[in-house]
């Protein structure tokens, strides 16, 4: 198991980072350290994937990224300003320049389609109601949801959900788009076109995009650089697509390729045949 | 012999923690409240669902509690001849007490459980965690909205309770048993202060309606993001809510009626 | 529901609860009865105010006319001085005088206030001279006791079984 990355070099400091992570140590309680050391950069204007396992500490990244926890060493800096926690007015001037698309959606249930994708407008900016109707509907029409702009939460499917909630995210033009496992649980339709939208989105607003998730594929598809997270918290190896493809390191190939048995074991620990079974192994 | 002194010792930490949990909890829905007053519509919102749908049992239960608190108030009197200050009975009964704590029960059962519910749903959901990331305070836009709406609302709901409950008193005793009409409401009047009984009964609700919605509202905040979770805590909410109110009542009756 | 919709539901539900506060207030409590606004001030002094509680009525001729708003003790005197606030346009004698009743046979007690015969009238801040404490039961019952045991006393008394006279 390699402990520090062995891949090529980070992107060269010609394209600044966004985000910066640090040397960052976290745990939500002293037993279990989450995040071990770990010191990531994501390009401004690109597309960057997390991958991992679950439970390597991946939506945990995303939320020290949102100042919801301090870490617990090292520091997560936003365009170079440290983000600090228990300063409240720095943490939502700095929210309002990024956008959250949830794992499923987090949509308000008690809204209309029209209202979620409104309610950041509504809450943070001036515009009149004339203005607010077209920049909503706009929002709607990236993502191809124009036409519902009147149905209620509950009357639409679970893949139309995660596109209001992209609109929804996307609705003050934020810099830094965080997107958690967007892939997880849809048909090859959905997931398709939700990789084209997140690619189109992030080269039309000349955003930062952020990609939380598993599927390794879809993210090789539409990401320019990917991270790749161990169970205990750490960086495995970071590049491009290709980069990651061509590694020899068995733990990355057992990860990219999927394969059932490797530095990842298939067994959990266990005594031996013998003694569970009673058997000459 | 040091177990069971450890489990007390335990529990007595784990109470107090919790105690001190629901005291920082309750401050800060004080410091998100100016924030959300600047949206009187959430506020008004809640108290609608809050008060408004909760109309249909709390009259319904008002005028039941009448009719049959009129019926044994009755039997109880007209042994010692003083069936004629049967209103004064029940008034006194239900501004007193049986306005504010029946009240207070149903409230806990029906707007509470909903609350815990509510907030709950909105925690499992992720909703709260994404109002945060869009640099929205959920404490000011949706947990104080209806912590004050459930303060507007339960007194409001205590009067209509005590008020239709006379109301239904009167038809049982006047137009059914016979008490004569004058009397009924002229032996009431003369031993119900508007002060005393009607106003302490008052300050009774407001109590208990800062009790129920908080208990409500915590619990709710509080919930594992789980469906069994959910289900706890709504249960929580209202054994709360109830053992809080009766103890409170306690409390505010002693205070009040005390003869000194 | 829209919001216009909601805001008014909302106004309803808090009119009904004042159509019910006003409802416990004026028909079902005492507070139409008298109003503290037009009235004025007269002191009595009593050797024992029983039962007497602060807000009980003062009664004349059974009509209520006013309130008790306070009893103090006077520290000279050792006598309660009570307060009451009488209706504005009811007066009373100079040589008008103030008892402590029971409403009823176990009722609340009450000041009554039974008019004299001066030409002049009590005007604010007057005291009411002639008063009457309220009836204590452990007296009562002790001047019951006493008053059997002289009729036994004073009646003939019964022949005794030789012994001489104490």
């Amino acid at each position: 198991m390699p402990s520090e990355p062995t891949g090529p070099r980070a992107q060269t400091s010609s394209s600044e980072a966004l985000i910066e992570i640090d040397h960052v140590t976290f745990g939500y309680d002293a037993s279990r350290t989450i995040l071990n050391d770990v010191s990531l950069r994501f390009a401004r204007g690109k597309v960057t994937a997390i991958l991992g396992g679950s439970g390597c500490g991946k939506t945990t990244l995303l939320r020290l990224i949102g100042g919801v926890h301090p870490a617990n060493q090292g520091e997560v800096r936003f365009q170079g300003e440290r983000v600090d926690t228990r300063d409240t007015a720095q943490l939502y001037r700095l929210r309002r320049r990024l956008g959250m698309l949830f794992q499923f959606g987090a949509l308000f249930t008690d809204l209309s389609v029209f209202e979620n994708v409104a309610f950041p407008l509504r809450e943070h900016s001036d515009l009149e109601e004339e203005m607010i109707r077209d920049v909503v509907l706009m929002k709607l029409n990236a993502v191809g949801l124009r036409g519902a702009a009147a149905l209620r939460i509950s009357e639409i499917s679970g893949g139309m959900a995660r596109r209001v909630a992209l609109a929804r995210a996307i609705a003050l033009d934020p810099e830094l788009i965080m997107y958690d496992e967007p892939f997880a649980g849809l048909d090859p339709i959905s997931m398709a076109v939700t990789a084209n939208l997140i690619r189109t989105l992030n080269d039309a607003t000349g955003a930062t995009s952020l990609i939380v998730s598993h599927d390794v594929q879809e993210c090789f598809s539409i990401c320019d650089y990917a991270y790749l997270l161990s169970s205990q918290g750490r960086v495995v190896i970071h590049g491009t697509p290709a980069q990651l493809n061509a590694s020899e390191d068995p733990a990355v190939r057992q990860f990219i390729r999927g394969e059932a048995d490797g530095p990842v074991r298939f067994h959990y620990p266990a005594k031996s045949m013998a003694d569970d079974f009673g058997v000459q192994a | 012999m040091t177990n069971p002194f450890a489990w007390i010792g335990s529990r007595t930490l784990e109470g107090l923690r919790a105690l001190g949990h629901n005291a920082w909890f309750f401050v800060e829905l004080l410091r998100a409240t100016p924030a959300a007053l600047r949206r009187p519509y959430l506020v008004t919102a809640q108290i609608h669902s809050i008060g408004n749908l909760s109309l249909v049992i709390i009259l319904s239960s008002g005028l039941a509690v009448g009719f049959v608190l009129a019926l044994q108030s009755y039997y109880a009197l007209v042994t010692y001849g003083a069936s004629e200050s049967l209103g004064l009975l029940v008034n006194l009964s239900l501004v007193r007490e049986l306005g504010p704590v029946v009240t207070a029960l149903l409230f806990a059962g029906r707007a509470g459980t909903s609350l815990t519910a509510e907030i709950g749903l909105m925690k499992a959901g992720e909703q709260l965690a994404a109002m945060e990331m869009m640099a929205i305070d959920p404490k000011s836009r949706v947990l104080v909205p209806r912590f004050l709406g459930g303060i507007v609302a339960m007194p409001v709901l205590a009067v209509l309770f005590s008020s239709v409950g006379i109301l239904g008193a009167y038809v049982v005793a006047v137009q059914l048993i016979g008490v004569d009409d004058g009397n009924f409401w002229s032996i009431m009047q003369s031993g119900v202060d508007v002060w005393r009984d009607v106003g302490n009964g008052i300050i009774k609700s407001m109590v208990f309606g800062v009790i129920c919605t908080f208990v409500a509202v915590y619990q709710g905040y509080e919930t594992q993001a789980t469906p069994e979770g959910v289900a706890h805590a709504t249960t929580r909410t209202v054994v709360i809510s109830s053992l809080s109110v009766l103890a409170m009542d306690f409390v505010l009756t002693a205070m009040m009626f005390s003869t000194h | 529901m829209n919001k216009r919709g909601v805001e008014i539901l909302v106004g309803m539900f808090v009119v009904l609860g004042l159509a019910g506060l006003l409802f416990l207030a004026l028909k079902a409590a005492n507070l139409g009865s008298f109003s503290a606004s037009d009235s004025y001030v007269l002191l009595a002094k009593f050797d024992n105010i029983g039962g007497l509680k602060v807000r009980a009525p003062v009664r004349s001729a059974g009509v209520t006319v006013g309130r008790v708003t306070s009893i103090t003790l006077d520290p000279k005197t050792y006598q309660g001085v009570v307060k009451l606030d009488v209706q504005q346009g009811v007066v009373f004698p100079t040589d008008s005088s103030a008892r402590i009743l029971t409403s009823g046979l176990l009722g609340d007690q009450y000041v009554g206030l039974e008019p004299g015969a001066e030409e002049k009238n009590l005007g604010a801040g007057d005291t009411i001279k002639q008063t009457q404490s309220a009836v204590v039961l452990e007296s009562l019952i002790s001047q019951f006791l006493f008053n059997k045991a002289a009729d036994a006393g004073s009646s003939t008394p019964t022949p005794a079984a030789g012994g001489a006279k104490k």
